[in-house]
């Protein structure tokens, strides 16, 4: 990496750290909770439209792991999550009925929020229906992961997005509020995953699993991106820039070891193909406001109407994080 | 006779205090140096939430860097007031505040007074040791270190440089010898004071002072002048990774602990209100009363610096993906490619998983679909008979499905008439075992009727295809196992070669091959080729096919094998 690409990195970071700045005139503040947020807090970060329905389970989850805060953002929900998410005790919520697309995926809104609360916490970028496993979850809460990060000086964690699905007709198992949705999609793809480098950026592209292989298997590189780094030591220089697939500086998106050993890692567990899902794909079509001219919904919708099965012999059953490692989708790298 | 204990401490004071207590009320005096970093209204409650015992000390306070003389002259304070204020005690055990006693202090105490006399500290002189991190062993004691490692990492590796360079070396106090190990010892009254009131000290002090990390050698060394008796090993249990930092014990380690045997434990996630809550007892029925044997957690930990450090080979996942020529193995299991073998011979898939066993794939990189065993469309892991998927990352492809398997030997055909993409990597896999059967793709152009312009055309297009595949299998930094045959060759006597291959691949179920697989009919072939021959094409892979002389597709006299059972 030569000095000249290297500035150029930098003023990228920069920009967007601007345009996170211009974008903030979009939020507005709804309930703000912000100054109960003690040292060493950690602090989740999420956008949010009409996930009423999802939000019981991934608060009870995300509590349970040790997420003291919740920084969320409303797009223009309008089936009471707005509601729902003021009546929490440890939200701070703003709302904003403005682009979803041109906040680029609210991604400028998440980098202001986090340049104004997470410095120096650790902050945790999910989406609702993104659960965060990580090695030993099941016996030690996410401050024991993020103090051995910090003790051993490792500022990103990776978390690969892996989709979970129901064994049948996606839309053949109504899911209700509260309900854990793997009890309903508690089936993955173990090891359909293609990785290439990005040397831009420095980080890993991961693409595959079921998406790939039952939507996209004609033209796979246009399959969506796998590869998250959602937990990050905030620094209010960081930035962001496309999704949680990668960062400013680039050094953040280093996750992987180059020299054949592993690093730590985890998952998230994505809770997509539920039954609202056809119903969602449906209404992401008519707004538009999604990746890529929403080709992925396009591709979606113009399956779904098959009611298509992604269950298969192969199909794996989630049990815990340590199968997840045995299968090489995580590691524990030296953490014991 | 009891044992004092130092406890150096900084952060999680609530933890301290708890074990402290829980020394001082079993009846060991405690004493305790707090970091000056620590804020004055915390120690002052730490303080007074010990006021009660009269045998906790607090010593001389000061600020204490990790890794410099700081610590050292900490732990020197702590034993000064020990050692004056506990003339009692015969021993003197240094600990942390995220030290856990894992067994009743009783035990430890009788422990002691059995072995009196004994000084318990890991000693090694620096050329046996293999945890040095930064490559500085001998240079800790030679080099000067002014500038703290973990705050000034660019100085500190400047200077380390600029010393290098320079040639720049330190005396070493005449009758020193350096040893390193781990800082958490038990040292025996007459030891302690005889290292603390050397006449030599202040000469001592000074030179360790710009030693790095001394807290791992001051002790260790000077033990070596006044001890009689030095057990070199430490009573704390306390592991350290690749990084040199110690390893956390949680909740979930309690087992593990518990049949450790071992006195005190190092590091204790503050948090672990399991740990804390069942060790923190003098309850005699929680460990046998044996010697400690910490081989469990060793295994654990020095796993988890293997996997730290050469990771799973054949996996390539997000937080392992190895730079060219670091992989540790391409892929994580054997397998083996047949070329050639499937145009020669009929149904010679079904014919190889009964002789071989193992899982035999049709062309996996076919253009139009990835042909898995059975005909299936997805196959272990998910991996589907997408061929634009293959094509996508064919090295990726392959990798996983030799992953998805382990445990299972896979087997697959390739020839000219795939994507040839993969063929590099094919012949820079060690695992791979690679068998090819040259110019038996014709077998197939000759068995087609229709215009032999274009069959012509085909077969030139292969035959230039296969050679360069050729050229790179036989390229001097091949890592497969590679064999090749001229289809001449092979079809005189197939019999032998197979074997090889089969005995290759399942070397414990050796048996003699008593069915061979069928070959086709290749009467005419010769005559097939000169045609090529006239219409100006020149097939060289095949060797040799006279005209008119066509050879026996089965072997008349089954000939033995090598292998003599």
């Amino acid at each position: 990496m030569g000095v000249i690409s290297s500035y150029r990195l930098r003023l990228q970071r920069k920009r967007w750290l601007i345009r996170a700045f211009r974008k903030r005139r979009e939020l507005r503040s709804v309930t703000d909770r912000t100054g109960s947020i003690g040292p060493g807090a950690v602090l989740a970060f999420t956008t949010l439209r009409n996930e009423r329905k999802r939000l019981p389970y991934f608060f009870r989850y995300y509590r349970a792991l040790g997420v003291d805060h919740f920084l969320m953002v409303d797009n223009g929900s309008d089936d009471g999550t707005r509601e729902y998410l003021e009546q929490q005790p440890d939200v701070s919520l703003w709302s904003t009925t403005k682009s979803y697309k041109r906040s680029r995926f609210g991604v400028d809104w998440l980098n202001w929020l986090q340049r104004k609360y997470a410095h120096g916490h650790w902050s945790l970028v999910v989406d609702v229906d993104e659960f965060f496993i990580y090695p030993f979850c099941d016996t030690r809460n996410i401050k024991a992961l993020t103090d051995w990060l910090d003790a051993s000086s490792i500022k990103s964690f990776a978390a690969m997005l892996v989709d979970m699905y129901p064994r049948g007709p996606i839309d053949a198992h109504p899911y209700s509020a509260g309900q854990n949705p793997f009890e309903i999609a508690s089936w993955f793809d173990s090891g359909n995953y293609t990785i290439s480098r990005n040397h831009r950026f420095g980080n890993l592209w991961i693409q595959g699993g079921p998406r790939m292989r039952a939507f996209f298997s004609d033209r796979p590189e246009r399959a969506p991106a796998l590869n998250k780094i959602p937990l990050v030591k905030w620094h209010r220089s960081y930035a962001y820039v496309s999704s949680t697939h990668m960062l400013l500086p680039r050094g953040l998106n280093l996750v992987y070891d180059e020299w054949g050993g592993e690093k730590a890692s985890g998952c998230l567990l994505h809770a997509k193909f539920l039954d609202t899902f056809t119903e969602k794909a449906t209404e992401e079509l008519t707004r538009r406001q999604h990746y890529a001219n929403s080709h992925e919904y396009h591709a979606y919708h113009s399956r779904l109407k098959d009611r298509p099965d992604l269950w298969n012999k192969w199909s794996e059953q989630y049990i815990n994080w340590r199968q997840l490692e045995i299968m090489g989708l995580m590691s524990k790298g030296n953490w014991a | 006779m009891s044992v004092t204990f130092l406890m150096l401490v900084h952060t999680a004071l609530d933890r301290a205090t708890a074990v402290a207590r829980h020394w001082a009320l079993s009846g060991c005096p405690v004493v305790i140096h707090v970091d000056k970093a620590v804020r004055r209204a915390d120690y002052r409650g730490f303080v007074a939430g010990l006021s009660d015992l009269d045998n906790v000390k607090f010593s001389a306070r000061h600020r204490v860097e990790w890794g410099t003389w700081s610590l050292v002259a900490a732990t020197q304070a702590a034993a000064e007031t020990a050692l004056s204020a506990f003339p009692a005690s015969r021993h003197v055990y240094l600990a942390s505040g995220s030290c856990l006693p894992l067994r009743p202090v009783q035990h430890l105490r009788d422990y002691l007074a059995g072995r009196p006399r004994t000084d318990f500290i890991e000693s090694v002189t620096t050329a046996d040791v293999p945890w040095t991190v930064g490559g500085l062993d001998r240079e800790r004691f030679t080099l000067r270190f002014p500038f703290a490692w973990k705050r000034q990492r660019h100085l500190f590796d400047f200077y380390v440089n600029l010393q290098r360079r320079a040639g720049f070396k330190r005396r070493i106090p005449p009758g020193l010898v350096p040893h390193l190990g781990s800082q958490w010892w038990c040292l025996t009254r007459q030891t302690l004071t005889a290292i603390l009131s050397d006449p030599e000290r202040p000469a001592y002090d000074a030179y360790f002072r710009r030693v790095w990390i001394p807290d791992e050698s001051y002790f260790q060394t000077l033990v070596r002048l006044h001890s009689e008796n030095i057990e070199s090993r430490s009573l704390t249990l306390s592991k350290f990774d690749f990084q040199g930092k110690p390893h956390i014990f949680y909740d979930d380690h309690l087992q593990l602990l518990r049949r450790s045997d071992c006195f005190v434990a190092r590091k204790i996630w503050p948090q672990a209100e399991r740990l804390y809550s069942s060790f923190l007892s003098n309850d005699p029925t929680v460990t046998k009363n044996a010697e400690p044997n910490p081989g469990k957690i060793d295994r654990l930990f020095s796993k988890a610096v293997e996997r730290r450090t050469r990771g799973r080979s054949g996996l390539c996942m997000q937080s392992r993906f190895p730079n060219p020529g670091w992989e540790n193995g391409k892929t994580c299991a054997r397998f083996s490619v047949f070329e050639g073998f499937s145009d020669l011979f009929e149904d010679f898939e079904t014919w190889l998983s009964k002789a071989a066993g193992g899982r035999v794939h049709g062309h996996l990189f076919h253009p139009e679909r990835v042909e898995f065993a059975a005909d299936e469309a997805i196959y272990n892991g998910g991996l589907c008979d997408s061929a634009a998927v293959r094509d996508y990352n064919p090295c990726g492809f392959l990798t996983s499905l030799i992953w998805n398997t382990r445990g299972e030997r896979q087997c697959f055909q390739f020839g000219p008439r795939d994507q040839q993409e993969i063929g590099t990597f094919l012949a820079s896999d060690p695992n791979a075992q690679i068998s090819v059967i040259t110019g038996a793709w014709a077998v197939r152009l000759f068995r087609t009727s229709g215009n032999f312009a274009f069959i012509r055309r085909e077969a030139a297009a292969l035959q230039r295809i296969e050679t360069q595949h050729l050229d790179v299998l036989r390229a001097p930094h091949t890592r497969a196992r590679v064999r090749i045959w001229s289809m001449a060759d092979f079809v005189q006597n197939p019999m032998e070669p197979l074997q090889i291959i089969i005995d290759e691949i399942a070397p414990r179920g050796r048996r003699r091959l008593t069915e061979a697989p069928r070959m086709v009919d290749l009467t005419g072939f010769g005559q097939f080729l000169q045609d090529l021959k006239n219409q100006g094409m020149q097939p060289y892979l095949m060797g040799d096919f006279p005209v008119g002389d066509d050879p026996e597709t089965q072997p008349r006299d089954r000939r033995r094998p090598y292998l003599v059972k």
